[in-house]
């Protein structure tokens, strides 16, 4: 995201604090589709993370006087998104899902339909980011696709920068694992 | 090899910890100069740089397949918002929002043309105000000065000729408050102002020539209780 767009996102939130309907609709419009993958892939479910993100927003309506612009909105938007989806999760007792992907990615390497996948690598590493646990899975995701820095990223998953270094490391590692397991050697580690 | 293999994968470098978000683009310039440098003296570094670039597409290419909500989230958002209470601005925060709206609307070089001319401003203020402080020789302190007499303070007693006479007294430290009264009412002085130990005393209600204010001054430096006298505008 541009300094430009960042400035004009607290420019909105300053008018959605005075109760401006349009300016929610343009913060809305600019980035629920972020949101909603971020909680999609934190949570799997489309129903859940289609009401999550009307969660986020309506705490956005609400608490858009208190937002103070230490942070860009996009990585407040994030931080908020998990933790409605941690919350949703705990509610559903969820998480054995994890488990059951990860299991899913071990078992299917007998199944003829997999054989013909392995020779897709980016299937294969895809499907393998979907096999990754939660907490993996959102530090790839907050890095690579919603490209949050060392800082931003500590800053919504509210845990030191050097554990976000290494959470990454490790999740890159599993990664990798789970891609050998899937018979992809990839030249590291 | 294979264990210092191992050991290094246990224990990753900062430089190999910071690839990924080389690969996004989010470091800032002195550590992506640092990984610049590294990658370029180090095979197995960019091996794995090579590695984090596939995951770093792939990660885009998921994400952007898993395609957006339906319209049924912002309707449910938007109603909600209904439901909530109506605002009332405070003049706070419609004075932060219409600075920063003013700021927003500016372009880079409006911004950058109008910080000079602030800047110069701030230059030709310093320099009335660096020229007035040189102009001003006769420019008094709050202090209390009796040797030093500034022409402000001349002209004003020049004007004064029909006020009484007041002097600066220091009363001794053992000095009690009985006998300062006592003291004050025998010279019918008044305390007018003070600092730092010393009193500004009026005496009597009409004005005294030299010689009377001399002597007014000779005869309080004979107080017992008092250590130093001296006349005063």
């Amino acid at each position: 995201m541009s300094a430009a767009q960042a400035a004009t996102d607290e420019v909105l939130i300053a008018r959605i604090a005075q109760g401006d309907r349009l300016a929610m609709q343009v913060l809305y419009g600019r980035h629920h589709v972020r949101v909603f993958r971020f909680g999609l892939r934190l949570v799997r479910d489309e129903q859940i993370a289609e009401d999550l993100i009307s969660e986020v927003f309506l705490d956005v309506w609400r608490q858009a006087g208190k937002f103070e612009g230490r942070s860009a909105v996009s990585t407040w938007l994030l931080a908020i998104t998990r933790f409605k989806a941690l919350s949703a999760l705990r509610r559903r007792k969820d998480a054995e899902l994890d488990d059951e992907a990860a299991n899913a990615i071990e078992d299917s390497a007998d199944d003829p339909e997999v054989s013909v996948q392995k020779k897709d690598t980016s299937e294969a590493l895809r499907k393998c980011l979907t096999a990754l646990s939660a907490e993996h899975r959102e530090i790839v995701d907050l890095v690579y696709y919603h490209e949050k820095s060392v800082e931003e990223v500590a800053r919504i998953v509210s845990i030191p920068e050097n554990t976000v270094k290494t959470r990454l490391f490790y999740a890159r590692k599993k990664l990798a694992e789970l891609l050998k397991a899937a018979g992809i050697e990839r030249g590291w580690p | 090899m294979m264990a210092m293999s191992k050991k290094m994968l246990d224990e990753p470098s900062e430089i190999e910890m910071l690839l990924p978000w080389h690969a996004a683009g989010t470091l800032n310039a002195r550590d992506a100069r640092r990984v610049e440098e590294a990658l370029a003296r180090d095979p197995a570094l960019a091996r794995q740089y090579a590695v984090i670039r596939e995951e770093y597409a792939e990660t885009i290419h998921l994400n952007e397949s898993l395609g957006a909500p339906s319209a049924r989230a912002m309707q449910k958002l938007f109603a909600a918002i209904e439901e909530e209470p109506v605002r009332k601005p405070s003049l706070t925060s419609r004075i932060s929002t219409g600075i920063a709206q003013f700021f927003a609307s500016l372009s880079p070089r409006t911004l950058a043309w109008s910080a000079g001319a602030a800047a110069v401003a701030l230059l030709l203020q310093a320099g009335v105000i660096g020229a007035v402080l040189m102009q001003g020789q006769t420019y008094q302190t709050a202090s209390l000065s009796v040797n030093e007499r500034p022409a402000a303070s001349m002209t004003r007693e020049l004007g004064a000729v029909g006020t009484p006479p007041r002097a600066l007294v220091r009363f001794a430290p053992d000095a009690k408050m009985a006998d300062i009264n006592a003291l004050l009412d025998n010279y019918q002085a008044t305390v007018v102002g003070g600092a730092n130990g010393l009193f500004r005393l009026q005496f009597g209600g009409k004005s005294m020539n030299k010689d009377e204010v001399a002597s007014l001054m000779s005869k309080l430096r004979g107080e017992k209780i008092v250590s130093l006298a001296e006349s005063a505008p």
